[in-house]
């Protein structure tokens, strides 16, 4: 499929307890660039692989979370298109200025079903991955910290996961890659979508309170830096829920782990390509254990109940 | 570096726990059990514990699982506490599994902070 409407995960705003603590970790265990502060003291990072300016901007706040995600879009026609799009299917939209994100243009944000924050905006300064568009090397990186591919998806917590299947399918262009089916054989307890051939650009999990977040994860380039990041997370006595393992549920290699504010992170490889002419994965609610860690074929305590 | 013995009083369970390692991480680190675990970073709340006698040291917890008024009565995130003396506890944090019902069970069911 040409890729076009919805393109990918562009950024996710993070709350954190503790700033200055929080920019040293993500600058060295993850990896990260930092990319600068803004006036309101928010600080910005980005993957050294990624183009855009930044992927991850961190807030101080009391409290821990997802303040919003969001996904680059084609072009400013296509932001202008969507924006009459879900102002049809009865979603209120609102403009934030070009500028309010460092080096970022016009988003449009509004709320889901689930009660999270979401925003599309078309433009964000191509800074380069550093090693330019003529003639590049292999940008192997090594170095200090995780060092992953990109900031890849986001796992949410919320109440009406039907109602944001409905939205992401219907108004934004995603595709259902797989689902997890609850007792009754009938209500989703999770799914997952793409707007693109990732397995997932997004996934959902129905849970009892509204806008919560599971995890925001990170690609990495082998199963090998999987299991490197873990080496890197114990050396930082960083805490891990679960893994190095295997998700059933897309099929990755995973680790999910937690930053200093306890927001839970991801660091995962592998996965398939999806194609919107593709059949949708279906878990029963007898093999959902498998399906979420496909080693030890159970879930763990934290999946159904920690989150921030 | 000094120990000190940290007492559940829900379960009995004592351990000792070194004054460089929070509550929570030196009851994991030597197997025991009693308080739930969760992101142990102060965010998500379920290790929470009522301090009935020591003193701690701490760091900041979230405001989404813990107030001012709690925090300085001694209601805290055992993740963010550092034992500075032998200290008894009670466990107020739990895990709250409130995902997996049905819809028609789910809509009876209240939501609440956890």
């Amino acid at each position: 499929m040409a890729m076009t409407g919805v393109l990918r995960p562009g950024h996710a705003q993070i709350r954190v307890l503790d700033l200055e603590e929080s920019v040293q970790w993500y600058t060295n265990v993850m990896g990260l660039q930092p990319m600068g502060r803004d006036a309101q003291g928010r600080a910005y990072f980005k993957t050294r692989n990624e183009r855009d300016h930044h992927s991850i901007i961190l807030r101080q706040a009391d409290q821990a979370g997802l303040d919003f995600f969001g996904y680059k879009v084609l072009d400013k026609a296509t932001l202008d298109d969507l924006e009459k799009k879900l102002q049809a299917f009865g979603v209120k939209t609102e403009r934030i200025p070009a500028g309010d994100l460092l080096e970022t243009g016009e988003r449009v944000r509004f709320r889901i079903p689930t009660g999270h924050t979401l925003e599309l905006y078309a433009e964000k300064k191509d800074v380069g991955n550093g090693m330019g568009y003529t003639d590049p090397e292999v940008d192997v990186l090594d170095g200090p910290g995780i060092r992953p591919i990109r900031m890849d998806h986001a796992l949410i917590y919320g109440g009406d996961i039907d109602g944001n299947l409905k939205l992401f399918t219907e108004v934004l262009g995603f595709t259902l890659v797989e689902r997890v089916k609850l007792e009754d054989g009938t209500t989703d307890l999770a799914t997952w979508l793409t707007c693109s051939h990732k397995a997932h650009d997004i996934a959902m999990v129905r849970h009892a309170e509204d806008a919560k977040l599971h995890h925001v994860a990170f690609q990495m380039p082998s199963w090998e830096s999987v299991l490197r990041a873990a080496d890197i997370m114990s050396v930082n006595r960083v805490s891990i829920d679960i893994g190095p393992t295997r998700h059933g549920i897309t099929q990755g290699t995973t680790i999910y782990f937690f930053d200093p504010s306890g927001n839970r992170l991801e660091t995962f490889c592998g996965g398939y390509d999806h194609y919107p002419d593709m059949h949708p994965v279906t878990w029963s609610w007898e093999e959902v254990g498998r399906g979420i860690f496909y080693h030890d074929r159970k879930l763990n305590d934290a999946f159904l109940s920690v989150v921030t | 570096m000094a120990h000190h013995t940290i007492t559940i009083e829900d379960t009995g369970e004592s351990y000792r726990c070194a004054d460089h390692r929070s509550v929570l991480e030196g009851m994991e680190a030597l197997g025991k059990k009693g308080i739930p675990v969760g992101c142990r970073q102060g965010g998500c709340g379920v290790c929470k514990v009522q301090i009935l006698e020591g003193q701690y040291s701490k760091r900041v917890m979230s405001r989404a699982h813990v107030s001012a008024e709690e925090e300085a009565s001694g209601c805290v995130l055992s993740c963010r506490i550092k034992p500075t003396s032998d200290l008894r506890l009670h466990v107020v944090g739990a895990m709250k599994k409130n995902v997996c019902r049905p819809v028609s069970e789910a809509a009876s069911v209240s939501t609440h902070p956890t």
